[in-house]
């Protein structure tokens, strides 16, 4: 249902028009990810260093990861980066209730992604595959299987936190969606965090095959 | 004499646009964010100097125990180094100055996004409250470059320094990110890329290395907090980690970051001169592109660090090789400017003056970092006292440099007031003749074998110490000195003209100080911002 | 004093690449002067000449495309220079020959310990045959450390978990100061070490046990007696002075100052000033009285003699002792009064 523009936004003062505005924050969002990206790169070089050094031990440690948890969690983001484009476009359009509908729905997917981690995680926890220090497991035979369980944890981890924040500005852009503040003209919070949601979902995308397949 | 002096006086501007501590803590104007960096900035300059003057003081004499113990000593380089570089050189120009002028420079009314910049500004803060606050418990003894294993094994507060480091990093990385929207989006209508004024340039190129360096710094702390917390063992050879790696990820990002100090006061440094000149700047393309050859070139000689560290000849070979073209974007810019000053028309007012402290301190840096490029003589160097001169010289002797420069050239449009410039040709000789024998024995004590680092040192080494720690008074002098007439300047100093120095970047066609938008009318402009034409060398502030 | 501070930038050469890299940092000195004149010299020069004067126009420059050509290429091109020198200058520090005399170094907090083919171990002292090569293969037990040379111009780090190497062949017999140049903690500062270089006929001696004799700082004549530091072979090996300087050599020497004073202040570990024959308590609660078989006990079995408030940090010197040595030291420490 096509909704009346009810919505005015007045541009900051600093700015000439409402695209201006637009054009100059979604340029401050996308740099914004490639912090991000420099970010989780420097993991992802650690990664790459250990599984150089120790390619073997890698090999057995990533057997202990259940690869179909991974891969439910990887279709659950997948189709929560859908419905956040499609809340993103319901949005531009001025159908308010659509996306209010999609950006619930990819809240909820964002908590299942949590509940799968959460029982990973405990399944972890009590097979003694703990990071550094407090690995207690006995079942893997290679050395320092514990440093593939610290780059496991940490990846995931900081993943996590993003995920975490995600919903935390989901559930904020929802509230300003239900107070009817977005409309075809403008809709700049709704896209920014839909570009940041889609760059958490890639993250992950990197990171499942990289722990639980190629291990 | 300026067209607009008569209009300042009881003028709407910035300071006096609304009053009350809640208009300035909750401020989005750029030019009051900028102030407040500045003011936090010298606060922890204070701090950081003061822990400099106490460690010159322990080293007066050979043997240690002149004035605390070794594990106090330790404390005392820690805080002095981390205060100085993450709290002090990195936001000195680009958050506090950068802040105030780019804006008005572009003919912008703000920056991109004015409640970031704000919430930048209170993320620096808490990274700082961090750090300051392991002061009063156990303090760090790490070393600024917080090396594993013994950041994962002492057992001082290095936690809370390493968190509060991390949190100011996304302060950098916002910044940063701030600089580079409003450079691309707000140009005032005219302002072409080749009419863009060098010390935005200057401010583009460090926000590039801001962006993308920083994010590494932040994983790279994070994981280092981890060891400690969780051992997790990625630095810890004990648990099969490497701490060579952390070496790698610390240097990725400090490397880089030593050009965030140094390139906005190159910028600031193009700016000067031109103006006291009054002649165009030399090479103007060469000068606005080098920023962008050393930002490049920052990425990809790291490892420079790590000649003795174990890493494999190869590596060296490289890094070393790499290194050696930072050199030459570097030599381009000393030489542009220099040559900028051939047929000028010279004016010694203290921004020149500092300009010139910059040239002749800022070269010695430079050539001492060719010999610490040289594997073979860095080899020998590398952690001695050579190397402490080398970057006191590249960092006070170019950053510091730069700051006092630019603070004295813009004071006239931040506050509409002129500071005495007798007081500051005082102020310039105290602080380079103390800066020169303060650093110059450092560079012989490291050459002859002295260790950085070092309570106590062999009595052979007492002479040339002796003399740096009396070098560091002088400076400390010249310092307070400063802070003095600044304030005076502040309090009670001349009236301040629009453009006092007669020059042609957008700053200086607004009321001094600038009104809470910067510029009554969106300014538009025509030229490139150093038509300096063979008659125009006068400058109101000397015809007094 | 000055003399002593300017009397050569640059310590001794005690190798011959010590002389190459004179040679190359002389090079760069000389360099840096001319370009540091050339910068600054013109900076001078146009001070002078181009003084704002309200009655002289400037001359309007924004660039020369032929200049910018000179001051990029010139300086690539010297660079070049100085980077294949470097380089050239640095493979001959870093290629040890194949039949180099290797000598095992550990770095620990805050000590060096260096252990020789013959079985024998020496702590702060590494004693080394003069012209011939020589690689100390090194690693740590703790933190990062670093052995510097500075009469050698080598340095290398020292990683735990690794093993790293310098190589030197040493030209100019006598004791070469040698220096923790990574930062390691409370007493960096005093984990110095000494490289002595002996002469053919000493390093046989010293290889067979023998006694050695004195041996003077390198490039220094042999001091008066007083002066004469602990280089001692297996024996006791000068007769003319006292058991308690002798002592006070080898609390020098091996290394007990660096976590230890004779002047009552305590450092990591408690200070030795009016230690002997005081009750001292432990930190698993007992009393012991600090008489000679304590002291010795203690510097064998350092953990299970820890000083209550302190740290079981100390490292054992079972075995790097000889009895001669150990008496001196216990001499030395009664005499701490």
């Amino acid at each position: 249902m096509l909704q009346e523009e009810t919505v005015i936004h007045h541009h900051a003062h600093h700015f000439t028009s409402a695209n201006h505005e637009f054009e100059a924050a979604k340029q401050g969002m996308w740099i914004f990810l490639v912090t991000e990206v420099l970010m989780f790169g420097g993991l992802f070089v650690a990664y790459g260093l250990f599984r150089g050094l120790y390619p073997e031990m890698f090999h057995e440690a990533h057997q202990h990861l259940a690869v179909h948890m991974g891969a439910l969690n990887t279709v659950v983001l997948i189709t929560s980066s859908l419905t956040m484009a499609l809340s993103v476009s319901s949005a531009q359009k001025g159908h308010k209730v659509s996306s209010v509908r999609y950006l619930v729905l990819t809240l909820i997917l964002a908590c299942c992604f949590l509940g799968v981690k959460y029982f990973e995680y405990s399944h972890k926890f009590h097979d003694g595959l703990l990071p550094g220090g407090f690995f207690t497991n006995t079942e893997i035979k290679s050395p320092k299987a514990s440093l593939f369980f610290s780059l496991y944890f940490m990846m995931t981890g900081l993943h996590g936190i993003h995920v975490l924040i995600g919903m935390g500005v989901i559930s904020w852009i929802l509230r300003r969606t239900l107070r009817g503040e977005f409309g075809p003209s403008y809709y700049t919070p709704i896209e920014l965090v839909g570009l940041y949601w889609h760059f958490v979902d890639l993250v992950w995308i990197y990171l499942f095959p990289l722990l639980y397949l190629v291990g | 004499m300026s067209n607009n002096s008569a209009v300042v006086q009881g003028e709407d501007h910035y300071l006096n646009h609304s009053r009350g501590l809640m208009s300035w803590l909750g401020t989005l104007d750029h030019k009051r964010i900028g102030l407040m960096y500045l003011f936090s900035v010298l606060l922890f300059f204070l701090m950081g100097g003061v822990f400099a003057l106490l460690i010159r003081l322990e080293l007066f004499k050979w043997g240690g125990h002149n004035l605390v113990d070794a594990n106090t000593y330790n404390k005392f380089f820690t805080y002095h180094g981390a205060i100085m570089v993450f709290l002090v050189v990195i936001p000195a120009i680009p958050a506090a100055l950068g802040n105030f002028i780019l804006p008005i420079m572009l003919g912008a009314k703000d920056v991109a996004f004015p409640r970031l910049n704000l919430a930048s500004y209170y993320i620096f803060m808490t990274g700082a409250l961090f750090a300051v606050l392991a002061l009063f418990l156990r303090g760090a003894d790490t070393g600024w470059t917080f090396y594993t294993p013994y950041s994962i094994r002492t057992n001082t507060t290095v936690l809370l320094v390493l968190f509060g480091a991390f949190i100011a990093g996304f302060s950098s990385i916002l910044t940063g990110l701030n600089f580079i929207v409003t450079i691309h989006k707000l140009r005032a209508p005219g302002l072409t890329w080749m009419r863009l004024p060098l010390f935005c340039w200057a401010l583009y190129a460090t926000s590039i290395i801001q962006v993308l360096a920083t994010p590494v710094l932040a994983i790279t702390l994070v994981l280092l907090c981890m060891e400690r917390i969780l051992q997790i063992g990625i630095f810890d050879p004990k648990l099969g980690g490497d701490p060579i790696l952390f070496q790698h990820f610390f240097w990725f990002y400090s490397h880089p970051a030593v050009y965030i100090m140094i390139l906005p006061a190159m910028g600031i440094i193009s700016e000067i001169i031109p103006v006291f000149s009054r002649k165009p700047i030399f090479g103007y393309k060469a000068i606005a592109y080098s920023s962008f050859g050393i930002a490049l070139i920052a990425f990809i000689v790291w490892g420079h660090h790590m000649f003795v560290s174990g890493q494999s000849e190869l590596a060296n070979f490289v890094f070393s090789l790499l290194t050696m073209f930072v050199a030459v974007p570097t030599g381009v810019k000393v030489f542009s400017w220099v040559g900028t000053m051939y047929r000028g028309s010279i004016h010694f007012n203290a921004p020149m003056l500092y300009a010139f402290g910059f040239l002749e301190l800022f070269t010695m840096g430079g050539l001492t970092g060719v010999f610490l490029a040289t594997l073979a003589i860095d080899v020998h160097l590398t952690n001695t006292y050579f190397v402490v001169a080398h970057f006191h010289y590249v960092m006070v002797g170019g950053t510091l440099m730069g700051l006092l420069a630019g603070l004295h050239y813009w004071f006239p449009k931040m506050f509409g007031r002129m500071y005495s410039e007798t007081a500051a040709k005082i102020g310039f000789w105290l602080i380079v003749i103390g800066f020169n024998v303060t650093f110059f024995p450092q560079f012989i004590l490291g050459a002859q074998g002295m260790p950085r680092r070092y309570w106590s040192y062999l009595p052979e080494f007492t002479f040339l110490n002796r003399i740096s720690t009396l070098g560091s008074g002088l400076i400390g002098v010249g310092f307070i000195y400063t802070a003095y007439y600044f304030y005076r300047g502040m309090r009670s100093g001349a009236k301040a003209d629009a453009n006092p120095w007669n020059a042609q970047t957008l700053e200086w066609k607004t009321s001094s100080p600038p009104p809470h938008e910067n510029f009554h009318e969106t300014p538009v402009v025509t030229q490139w911002p150093y038509e300096y034409l063979p008659e125009d060398t006068s400058m109101p502030a000397n015809l007094r | 004093m000055i003399q002593q501070a300017f009397a050569g930038s640059v310590p001794l050469q005690g190798t011959e690449v010590a002389v190459r890299w004179d040679s190359l940092y002389n090079f760069l000195v000389g360099l840096s002067i001319f370009f540091f004149v050339l910068v600054v010299g013109s900076i001078l020069y146009f001070i002078v000449s181009y003084k704002h004067d309200s009655k002289k126009k400037t001359q309007y420059i924004t660039g020369s495309h032929l200049l910018e050509a000179v001051w990029i290429a010139v300086p690539t091109l010297l660079l070049m220079v100085i980077f294949v020198w470097g380089y050239s200058v640095y493979h001959a520090m870093t290629q040890a020959p194949s039949d180099a005399y290797e000598i095992r170094v550990i770095g620990k907090q805050w000590l060096w310990t260096f252990q020789y083919d013959n079985g024998r171990t020496t702590v702060g002292e590494v004693f080394v045959p003069v012209n011939r090569p020589v690689k100390l293969v090194m690693t740590s037990e703790d933190v990062l450390h670093g052995f510097f040379i500075p009469t050698f111009r080598i340095k290398q780090d020292v990683v735990p978990g690794m093993y790293s190497s310098i190589w030197f062949t040493a030209t100019v017999p006598g004791k070469h100061q040698a220096y923790c140049t990574e930062y390691c903690g409370t007493s960096h500062s005093a984990m110095l070490a000494k490289v002595v270089v002996l002469e053919d006929h000493q390093w046989k001696a010293w290889n067979q046990n023998k006694e050695i004799g004195p041996i003077p700082e390198a490039g220094q004549p042999l001091p008066s007696k007083t002066q004469v530091a602990g280089t001692l072979g297996k024996k006791p090996l000068i007769q003319n002075i006292s058991l308690v300087e002798q002592g006070r050599q080898v609390y020098q020497s091996k290394g007990c100052v660096a976590c230890h004073s004779t002047d009552g202040t305590n450092k990591v570990g408690p200070t030795h000033k009016g230690l002997f024959g005081t009750q001292v308590e432990l930190a698993n609660g007992k009393f012991v009285l600090a008489d000679e078989n304590y002291i010795r006990n203690h510097i064998e079995y350092p953990q299970a003699n820890t000083v209550k408030g302190y740290n079981p940090v100390m490292p054992t010197f079972k075995g790097l002792l000889t009895e001669s040595e150990m008496n001196a030291l216990i001499a030395y420490m009664k005499s701490l009064k």
